[in-house]
C-alpha cells in the first residue's frame, strides 16, 4: 500500500476486509472513536452492520402507506365517478355498488402501494447513482466487505490505523 | 432476503460455496450460449411461429376456425388462460409469501420462480386477446374515455380481471426487477466493455452500500407484503369469472380458495419442471440442492391435498344441495361424455402426488420431474373440466353436448403459448442471473465464519 504523496490531501480511506468479523470490529472501533461519516459496503445485506450503525427506521414504509391509501382512494373514485358519468343500470343493482368496487379499490391499493414503495426506495437510497462512488471497489459485490471513512487528515490517518489493527486486507486512499 | 439469516438445516459444510464461488458459478451461467441453447431456441421459435400461423388463420377467417360450438364458447383458450395465470402463482408464493415466513430455502429457487411468474402472466395475458374474434378491439376492455360516453362495467368480473391481471403483471415484474438490481451490479462489476455499460445502467448505479441495503430491504419487505394479498386476490378474481355466473359447476362459493390452491399446486409443479433442466444445464447442483426440490415436493403434496379436498367438497355439495341440475352436472362430469378429462384430472392431481409421501421419491430428481409433468397435465385438464364440461351440461337438455374437442388450430396456439413462455425464459437465463446472487450469499455463512456458522 503506497503512502499518499501529500498527506494533507487525504479526505478519506477505504478499508477492504475479507472477513466479516474484522469489518465489524473495525466499524465498532471507528464508531467508538466518534467517526460519523462512514459508508459500509457489503456483498449481501448483513444486519450486524445495521445494528452497529444504529440506523433509524427507513422512511420507505411511509411511501408504502401513502401510495396504498392514494391507490385505494383513486380506485374507488374511478369506479364511482365513471359509473355516475353514464347512469346505466346493470343486473338490477344500484349505480354505485360498493361491494364490487372493493375489488377495483383493492387492486389499485396494491398497484400504487408497490410502485410508490419502489419510488421511495430510489429516493431514499439516492438511486440512480450516475457518478462513481468514492472508495467503491468492484470486489464489494463479490466477496469483500468495505468501510469508507471520511474526515480531516488526522482523522483519516487514525481511521487507517484502526482498520489495519482490526484486520483490513488493504487500506486505500479515496 | 431476510433481515436476519434464517436458521436452516444444511448439508455437509464442506459442500458450502463461498461468496466468491457464488459470484463465479452464477455469473458463469451468463456466458455466451452454446449449441444446446441455440437448439432449444430454434425449437421454441419454430413452435412459436406455428402458433402465430394458427392465430393468423384465425384472424383472417374468424373464430369459426376453432371447434367452438354452442354452448361451448369458452374452450381451449380460456382453459389455457387460467392455466397460465395459475402457473404464475407459485412464483409469488415462493418469492413473497415464503419471504414473509423467513423460509431460508427459497433464496436458491426464488429468482427462477419469480421470472416464471412474470413470463407466465405475459403468456396468460395473450389469451383473452387470442380468444377474441376481432382481436383488434381488445382495447375495449380497458376503461378509458371514449366517444360513446360509456365506461367499463365495474360490476363485471371480467373487468375485475383486467385490473387484477394487469396489477399482477406490473407488481410481479417490478418485484422481479428490484430483486435483480444488486445482482445486476455484481454482474456489472465483473463485466467488461459494452456489457459493463449496459449492466451499469440496468443496476441504476447500485453499490451495495449500507444506505442502499437499508432502504432496499424495507422496500423488499413491503413489496412482499403487498404481493401476498395480491397473489391470493388474482386467482380469486379469475375464479369469480366463473363463480359469478349461474352455470352449474361454476356457481360455487368454494371457487376462490379452490383456485388459489390449484394455482399454487400447478405452479410448484412447473417450478420443478423448469429447475431440473436449469440445474443440469448450468451445473448448479451446489445451489439447487436436493432439499430444495424436496421442499417444493412437500408444497406440491400439501396443495394437492387441498385441491383433492376441494374436488370432494364440490361433489359433496352438489349432492347435499339436493339441486337436481347441480347433481346432474356433476354426475355428467364424472361419467358423461367428458369422463376421460375428469379422470385424467383426478389421477394427475389427486392420486399421482400421493407418491410424494415417500422421502425416496421426494429426493429423486428424475422421479420428481416426471411427477411435475403429470401435475402440469392434470392442472390443464382441471381447467378444461371446469370450463368445458360445465358449459356442455347447463340447464337445457337440447344444448347438452360432448362433441367439443380442441382442433389443430387451438392446439397450435396452445403449443405456441408454451414456446412463447420458454422463449422468454431462455432469454432470461442468458441475460440475468437465474439464481439470486446476493440472497444466496445472505443464506451462506459470511467470509470468516465459514466454519461453525457463528453469529446466529
Amino acid at each position: 500500500m503506497a503512502t499518499p504523496p501529500v498527506a494533507s490531501m487525504r479526505s478519506g480511506v477505504a478499508g477492504v476486509f475479507g472477513n466479516l468479523d474484522a469489518a465489524l470490529l473495525a466499524l465498532r472501533e471507528l464508531k467508538a472513536h466518534g467517526y460519523a461519516n462512514l459508508t459500509v459496503y457489503s456483498p449481501a445485506p448483513r444486519h450486524e452492520f445495521d445494528d452497529l450503525l444504529a440506523k433509524k427506521e427507513s422512511p420507505v414504509r411511509l411511501f408504502t402507506l401513502v401510495g396504498g391509501l392514494t391507490g385505494c382512494a383513486l380506485g374507488f373514485a374511478y369506479a364511482i365517478s365513471t359509473s355516475l358519468d353514464w347512469e346505466l343500470i346493470t343486473g338490477g343493482k344500484p349505480i354505485v355498488s360498493l361491494p364490487p368496487f372493493v375489488i377495483i379499490g383493492f387492486e389499485c391499493t396494491i398497484l400504487f402501494g408497490a410502485l410508490i414503495t419502489v419510488a421511495g426506495m430510489f429516493l431514499n437510497a439516492r438511486l440512480p447513482k450516475l457518478r462513481k462512488a468514492a472508495g467503491y471497489d468492484p470486489r464489494f459485490s463479490n466477496d469483500k466487505f468495505g468501510i469508507v471513512a471520511f474526515g480531516g487528515p488526522a482523522q483519516v490517518a487514525a481511521a487507517e490505523e484502526i482498520m489495519r489493527a482490526a484486520g483490513a486486507e488493504e487500506v486505500n486512499d479515496v | 432476503m431476510a433481515a436476519a439469516a434464517p436458521p436452516m438445516p444444511r448439508g455437509a459444510p464442506a459442500g458450502e460455496p463461498t461468496y466468491g464461488d457464488v459470484n463465479r458459478d452464477i455469473i458463469k451461467t451468463l456466458a455466451p450460449p452454446g449449441k444446446r441453447w441455440f437448439l432449444g431456441m430454434a425449437i421454441v421459435l419454430s413452435g412459436l411461429a406455428f402458433g402465430a400461423f394458427c392465430w393468423a388463420l384465425q384472424l383472417r377467417a374468424g373464430i369459426g376456425v376453432t371447434n367452438y360450438m354452442p354452448p361451448i364458447f369458452w374452450g381451449t383458450y380460456i382453459t389455457t388462460f387460467v392455466f397460465w395465470v395459475g402457473i404464475a402463482h407459485s412464483g409469488t408464493l415462493i418469492s413473497a409469501i415464503l419471504f414473509l415466513f423467513r423460509s431460508g430455502w427459497r433464496s436458491a429457487v426464488y429468482r427462477a420462480s419469480e421470472a416464471m411468474t412474470v413470463f407466465a402472466v405475459m403468456t396468460a395475458g395473450l389469451f383473452p386477446v387470442l380468444h377474441l374474434g376481432r382481436a383488434w378491439f381488445a382495447y375495449w376492455v380497458f376503461p378509458y374515455p371514449n366517444v360513446r360516453g360509456l365506461w367499463a362495467n365495474f360490476k363485471s368480473p371480467l373487468v375485475w380481471d383486467v385490473f387484477a391481471i394487469s396489477t399482477y403483471l406490473t407488481v410481479s415484474a417490478t418485484f422481479l426487477f428490484m430483486g435483480l438490481i444488486p445482482d445486476i451490479a455484481a454482474v456489472r462489476d465483473q463485466a467488461t466493455g459494452w456489457r459493463r455499460r449496459v449492466y451499469g445502467i440496468l443496476s441504476f448505479g447500485w453499490r451495495n452500500s449500507d444506505r442502499e441495503w437499508h432502504h432496499f430491504m424495507r422496500m423488499y419487505l413491503f413489496l412482499a407484503a403487498l404481493s401476498t394479498p395480491l397473489v391470493l386476490s388474482v386467482h380469486s378474481v379469475v375464479s369469480w369469472d366463473f363463480a359469478m355466473g349461474i352455470v352449474p359447476g361454476w356457481h360455487a362459493t368454494i371457487f376462490a380458495p379452490y383456485f388459489v390452491a390449484g394455482a399454487i399446486f400447478s405452479g410448484c409443479g412447473m417450478v420443478i419442471t423448469i429447475l431440473v433442466p436449469l440445474r443440469k444445464l448450468f451445473q448448479l447442483e451446489r445451489y439447487l440442492r436436493v432439499r430444495h426440490f424436496e421442499n417444493l415436493a412437500k408444497l406440491c403434496l400439501l396443495t394437492s391435498m387441498i385441491v383433492s379436498y376441494a374436488y370432494i367438497t364440490e361433489y359433496f355439495v352438489a349432492w347435499y344441495s339436493g339441486n337436481p341440475i347441480e347433481r346432474a352436472s356433476f354426475y355428467n362430469r364424472a361419467f358423461g361424455g367428458y369422463w376421460w378429462a375428469s379422470w385424467i384430472m383426478i389421477t394427475c392431481n389427486a392420486f399421482v402426488p400421493q407418491l410424494l409421501w415417500f422421502k425416496k421419491i421426494r429426493t429423486s430428481i428424475p422421479t420428481l420431474f416426471v411427477i411435475s409433468l403429470f401435475i402440469n397435465i392434470g392442472m390443464w385438464f382441471e381447467r378444461f373440466v371446469i370450463i368445458v364440461t360445465s358449459l356442455s351440461h347447463e340447464f337445457e337438455p337440447w344444448q347438452w353436448t360432448s362433441a367439443y374437442r380442441p382442433n389443430w388450430i387451438e392446439l397450435g396456439i396452445l403449443l405456441g403459448s408454451f414456446c412463447w413462455f420458454s422463449m422468454w425464459f431462455l432469454l432470461f437465463v442468458k441475460f440475468f442471473p437465474s439464481v439470486a446472487i446476493s440472497e444466496v450469499k445472505e443464506a451462506l455463512p459470511p467470509p470468516g465464519r465459514e466454519h461453525g456458522r457463528g453469529g446466529h
